[in-house]
C-alpha cells in the first residue's frame, strides 16, 4: 500500500541531501571537535561553519548558538538555568498555556523547586495577546516563555509585539521555535528574544540534535556540567554528523518557495475538509498560521478513530483526542482555545511538508470523506 | 499497540448500526471521557434475537462494542448479562491496559439496555 506521512509536525523525512552532507563526519572525519590534531581540526571547523549557518538563519552572531540533543533539552536548559541563575531577582516566571509539553512539566517541576508560575490564557485562535503579558508581569517575573508556532493549532504568536513588553519590563525573553524554525521569520535583531529554542528534526533533518540561541549579556549558566565544550555553556562532546546535517538542513529549508508551495497545499487541504458537515477549523487561517499545519474538528466522531481509519488506508495523522492509545486527557491546547471535552476529542492534525504532493492532498480528501461518513453512521451523535 | 482482532472488529463491525423498534434501548458513557455506546436489542422468548451498536469512541471503543454484541446474540437474558469485560478483551485477542475500560463500558451498555428491556415489560 501507497502510504502518505501527514505528521510533519511529529517528525519528518531526513532529506537525502542531509544524509549526504553527514556521512564523511561518520566515518572519514570523525574527530573531537576539542582534539588538537588534524581529526579534531576537522570536527572543528565543520562544528563551525554549521554555527555560523544556524546564526546566520535567525541573524544572530555564531557565538550566541549553543548546539543540544534537541528542542526539549533548549527548553528545559532555558528555563531551568534562567530560573536558577535569576532567582537574587525573583522567582516568578509567566508562560502560555498552550506551550509544549517539555516546558509544562519544566514548569510543574520548577514550581516544586520554590517558583511561581502564570500560565497565560489564549484567545479562541491561540493568541497570546500582549496586553495580558503586560499585566501579568510584576517585579517578581524573571522569565516569559511563548511558543512560536504552536504544534496543535499551527498559531503563529508574534514575537515582535510580546518580545517589546518583556524587553519594556526588563524580563527575559524565551521563545520555543521547534514547530515554526525556517517556515516564518525569525530575526533577533529586530525582535527582542533572548533565547530561542531551535530543533532539526522538524525540518528534514537529523533526530536528537537542536540548538538553544543565547542573547550576548543573558545570565544564565550552564545547566549540564563537563568539559569546555559550547563555550563552556554546555558540556558533552558534539554529534558533528548530527550538528552538519542540521546546518544542511536549514541552509535548504531558509527559501521561501518552500513556504510558499506548503501554505498553498495546505489551503487546498482546509477548503477540502471544509466542505464536509460540521466540520470546525481550529486555529487561525492565512498567514498567521504554520504553513504545513492544520487541525479540525469533525462533529460526532472521536480523533483516533478517524486517525485509525486514515491509518488503514496508509495515511498517517495525529489526533488531539483523549483517546490515543498512551493517554486518556484531551489536549490542554485545544481545551485552551476553548474547545469542549467533545470536540477535543473529535480533533485531527495533518500536518504536511515540502514533499508532500498534491496528489496526496487528493487522495487525502477523498478517504476523509469516506471515513468521515463510516465514523458517523455509527455514532450515536450523528442523525443523517 | 491494537491486535490484528481489535483492527478487524474496527474496520469492519459486523453490529455497527441500529435496530428500527427496537424493543430495548440503552445507551452509557460520557463524550467527556470520550466513549459513548447505544446497543439496541430485539428480544423473542427471553432470547436476544438481535443486537446492534453505535459507538462515538477510539478504535478500542468500536471493537468492544461490536464483540460484545457478537458474544451476546443468541444468548439468553441472564446468559447475557453475565458477559464480563474479561470475555470481550478475550475475544478481542488482547487490549491496551489502558483502554481496558472500553471493555467494561460495553458491559455497561447492554447491562443498561436489558434493564431497559425488563422494565418495559413489567
Amino acid at each position: 500500500m501507497k502510504r502518505i506521512y501527514l505528521d510533519n509536525g511529529a517528525t519528518t523525512m531526513l532529506d537525502p541531501k542531509v544524509i549526504e552532507a553527514m556521512l564523511p563526519y561518520f566515518t572519514a572525519k570523525y574527530g573531537n571537535a576539542s582534539s588538537a590534531h588534524s581529526f579534531g581540526e576537522e570536527a572543528s571547523e565543520a562544528l563551525e561553519k554549521s554555527r555560523a549557518v544556524i546564526a546566520k538563519s535567525i541573524n544572530a552572531n555564531p557565538d550566541e548558538i549553543i548546539f543540544t540533543s534537541g528542542g526539549t533539552e533548549s527548553n528545559n536548559f532555558a528555563l531551568k538555568s534562567i530560573a536558577f541563575t535569576n532567582k537574587n531577582k525573583g522567582n516568578h516566571i509567566i508562560v502560555s498555556k498552550v506551550e509544549h509539553k517539555c516546558i509544562m512539566k519544566a514548569c510543574k517541576w520548577l514550581e516544586q523547586q520554590g517558583f511561581n508560575i502564570t500560565y497565560l490564557g489564549v484567545d479562541k485562535e491561540g493568541f497570546v495577546n500582549p496586553d495580558d503579558l503586560e499585566k501579568a508581569i510584576t517585579d517578581k517575573t524573571i522569565l516569559v516563555s511563548i511558543i512560536h508556532g504552536n504544534n496543535e493549532t499551527g498559531t503563529i504568536n508574534d514575537l515582535k509585539k510580546l518580545g517589546d513588553v518583556c524587553k519594556k519590563h526588563s524580563v527575559y525573553f524565551h521563545t520555543d521555535a521547534c514547530q515554526s524554525y525556517t517556515k516564518t521569520e525569525i530575526n533577533v535583531k529586530n525582535q527582542d528574544i533572548d533565547l530561542i529554542t531551535l530543533n532539526a528534526h522538524k525540518i528534514h533533518g537529523p533526530k536528537g540534535i537542536g540548538a538553544l540561541y543565547i542573547r550576548k549579556g543573558t545570565s544564565i549558566k550552564p545547566w549540564q556540567h563537563g568539559g569546555d565544550h559550547e563555550f563552556g555553556m554546555r558540556a558533552g562532546t558534539e554529534d558533528i554528523p548530527g550538528i552538519v546535517g542540521f546546518a544542511e538542513a536549514v541552509k535548504i529549508a531558509m527559501n521561501k518557495k518552500h513556504i510558499a508551495y506548503m501554505a498553498n497545499l495546505r489551503d487546498i487541504l482546509i477548503k477540502g475538509v471544509l466542505e464536509i458537515p460540521e466540520v470546525k477549523l481550529n486555529g487561525p487561517i492565512g498567514a498567521k498560521r504554520l504553513c504545513n499545519s492544520a487541525n479540525f474538528t469533525f462533529k460526532g466522531i472521536e480523533g483516533e478513530a478517524i486517525g485509525g481509519y486514515l491509518n488503514n488506508k496508509g495515511i498517517a495523522s495525529s489526533t488531539g483526542s483523549a483517546c490515543s492509545a498512551r493517554t486518556l486527557e484531551p489536549s490542554y491546547v485545544l481545551m485552551a482555545i476553548g474547545l469542549s471535552h467533545e470536540q477535543a476529542n473529535s480533533s485531527l492534525r495533518l500536518t504536511l511538508s515540502r514533499f508532500t504532493t498534491k496528489e496526496e492532498i487528493d487522495y487525502t480528501l477523498k478517504v476523509l470523506l469516506e471515513v468521515v461518513k463510516s465514523l458517523r453512521k455509527i455514532s450515536p451523535f450523528w442523525e443523517e | 499497540m491494537y491486535s490484528e482482532k481489535v483492527l478487524k472488529h474496527f474496520k469492519n463491525p459486523k453490529f455497527a448500526g441500529e435496530i428500527k423498534n427496537p424493543d430495548a434501548v440503552g445507551q452509557v458513557g460520557n463524550p467527556r471521557c470520550g466513549d459513548v455506546m447505544k446497543i439496541f436489542l430485539k428480544v423473542k422468548d427471553n432470547i436476544i434475537k438481535d443486537i446492534k451498536f453505535k459507538t462515538f469512541g477510539c478504535i478500542a471503543a468500536i471493537a468492544a462494542s461490536d464483540m460484545m454484541c457478537e458474544l451476546a446474540k443468541g444468548k439468553t437474558i441472564d446468559k447475557a448479562l453475565k458477559i464480563k469485560a474479561d470475555d470481550i478483551v478475550k475475544g478481542l485477542g488482547k487490549m491496551p491496559v489502558i483502554k481496558y475500560h472500553c471493555s467494561i463500558l460495553g458491559t455497561q451498555a447492554l447491562k443498561k439496555a436489558i434493564e431497559n428491556y425488563q422494565r418495559s415489560k413489567k
